[in-house]
């Protein structure tokens, strides 16, 4: 049989999608038992007791200077920006990229001038933002915003713009006007696709996010981080980077659960 | 009534001329198959009906008033793809176009107007045989119940002409003889004027009530640019066909050709 006809069976496709996982936790650990084994006291590279140790005083245990649980209020902080940032953008994304991608005159005068915002490298503007909107929370939800509403503004026109032509005259005989055109034909279309849009711009997020909370902050999940990172605090930097990715991951997944349950003809479509 | 005049109508796209002079008058509640080869302009003329282009030359008539020169509610449309909405059940399908002329900014319908409306398209779906399916998407309908869906869905609108733009050209003989079948029905049935592009001759003198040929009188190639397709041929159907009025004489030419002896492009029977 070809090698692009096999197929693995339920309990082969689970194997092989623990196998990269379970790998690179046997990596860690060989790696870590052996640097212990020679030194005791090497923080590079910590065993399991030192994350739990680390854990435990994070989340479980109040500072003892503010007497904030540290790992929660970090999380919380960082989340805020986040969705802040992503939130902005997507309400952005909406308006602009429909008014985009339906009408002539409008994406005339913008989609130039959005190809080329979305080509100015965000970082390179944190500094204007700092100085412009100070330290505070303004200026990193403003960095997530240029960084990813760009992007997004220009994928929902396309979207807008790929859809049939046909559809928009159907409407059009169907007496609809540009304005219930857009709330009943264009804008369910999209939204499928800003949800898709939405889950692909997380880790450009979680980016600007950690870069603004890394140079500028006094909490956060990236301030945390870049802080400890000082004393080699390993045991508190893994930690923070899987729980940081696991919050990627979960709200990749619930994103396109919502999709499927909000928007069941989006998956029946991907099928057809 | 609904009675189109088409007057001295030139298409040109550029040096290109795709229709020249083209006059043509369709009587209230005729049935026109507008049938040539590909590329000869049918299409480019059904769209000048439509409103979706505008003619280069001359006028086009609808009750004696030029057409709008977009489309609307007056004219119907059935295009061969992406006629439906594959975001809406086929009951929103068919709602939307009462939604769209009931409720000017929500484009949404409540509570009895809602119902009304509700009851009227569903006696719609019944008659185009969709009745079961109310709740489907077109992703879970066959082809041929997507055409049909797309007619319900103009056909809600009362249309005074109904546009058909190759409708049952993707669907294999037998949906499309049970098709034609609603096709006729519906038109003896409603007030409308049909006009219909076809590639399938045989589709177009087994419905229409006049069959139109477009054709381009000079096709050599240094010829091609400058001149344009025209009607060549007009043919009403003997005996006619009226709309409302049964016909005993018309034979359905769906019917199976009874084949006697071999024909030409049969394969040999022996190994020659």
């Amino acid at each position: 049989m070809r090698w692009i006809n096999t197929r693995p069976g339920r309990g082969a496709q689970l194997t092989l999608l623990l196998l990269p996982f379970v790998l690179l936790i046997a990596a860690y650990s060989a790696g870590s038992v052996a640097r212990l084994a020679e030194n005791p006291s090497d923080k590079l590279l910590p065993n399991l007791a030192g994350f739990a140790d680390a854990i435990n005083r994070m989340a479980f245990l109040p500072d003892p200077r503010t007497g904030e649980y540290l790992l929660w209020s970090d999380t919380v902080a960082s989340l805020i920006r986040l969705f802040a940032g992503l939130g902005i953008s997507t309400v952005m994304a909406l308006v602009l990229g429909m008014a985009i991608g339906m009408l002539p005159y409008l994406r005339a005068l913008l989609s130039p001038f959005v190809a080329v915002i979305s080509m100015v490298p965000p970082l390179a503007v944190l500094p204007i933002l700092f100085i412009v909107m100070g330290l505070g929370d303004a200026s990193k939800i403003a960095l997530i915003v240029i960084g990813v509403a760009p992007t997004m503004v220009r994928d929902l026109a396309l979207k807008a713009l790929e859809l049939p032509r046909e559809q928009i005259i159907k409407a059009e005989t169907l007496g609809g006007s540009s304005w219930q055109i857009a709330l009943r034909v264009v804008l369910p279309q999209i939204l499928p696709r800003l949800i898709t849009c939405l889950r692909l711009q997380l880790s450009p997020a979680w980016l600007f996010l950690i870069a603004a909370e890394a140079i500028s902050s006094d909490s956060g999940l990236g301030y945390r981080i870049f802080l400890v990172r000082r004393y080699l605090s390993m045991d508190i930097i893994f930690p923070y980077v899987v729980w940081i990715t696991l919050l990627a991951v979960v709200t990749n997944y619930i994103l396109d659960r919502v999709r499927i349950a909000v928007f069941p003809w989006s998956e029946l479509e991907k099928q057809a | 009534m609904s009675e189109l005049i088409i007057e001295n109508v030139w298409k040109e796209y550029g040096d290109q001329i795709v229709l020249e002079n083209v006059s043509l008058t369709i009587a209230s509640r005729a049935f026109v198959a507008l049938v040539g080869p590909s590329g000869c302009g049918k299409t480019t003329f059904l769209r000048m009906l439509l409103g979706q282009e505008r003619p280069t030359k001359g006028t086009i008539l609808l009750d004696g008033q030029p057409i709008p020169t977009e489309p609307g509610r007056d004219r119907g449309v059935v295009f061969q793809r992406y006629s439906v909405f594959p975001h809406l059940t086929v009951l929103g399908n068919v709602l939307l176009g009462k939604e769209f002329s009931n409720a000017r900014y929500k484009a949404k319908l409540l509570g009895a107007t809602r119902r009304n409306a509700v009851e009227e398209a569903l006696q719609l779906i019944g008659e185009v045989g969709l009745s079961g399916a109310e709740q489907k998407y077109p992703a879970q309908l066959s082809g041929g119940m997507q055409q049909r869906l797309a007619l319900a869905q103009a056909l809600i609108m009362k249309p005074k002409v109904l546009l058909l733009d190759e409708p049952f050209g993707a669907l294999d003989p037998g949906i499309r003889v049970e098709i034609h079948t609603l096709m006729k029905r519906l038109w003896h049935e409603t007030q409308m004027t049909v006009v219909m592009v076809t590639h399938d001759i045989r589709e177009a003198f087994t419905l229409a009530s006049r069959v139109v040929a477009f054709e381009r009188r000079r096709d050599r190639p240094e010829e091609k640019q400058r001149y344009g397709a025209t009607i060549t041929k007009d043919i009403s159907i003997w005996p006619p066909r009226l709309a409302g009025v049964p016909s005993n004489f018309s034979p359905d030419r769906d019917g199976p050709i009874d084949s006697l002896g071999y024909r030409r492009d049969d394969p040999a029977l022996s190994g020659e």
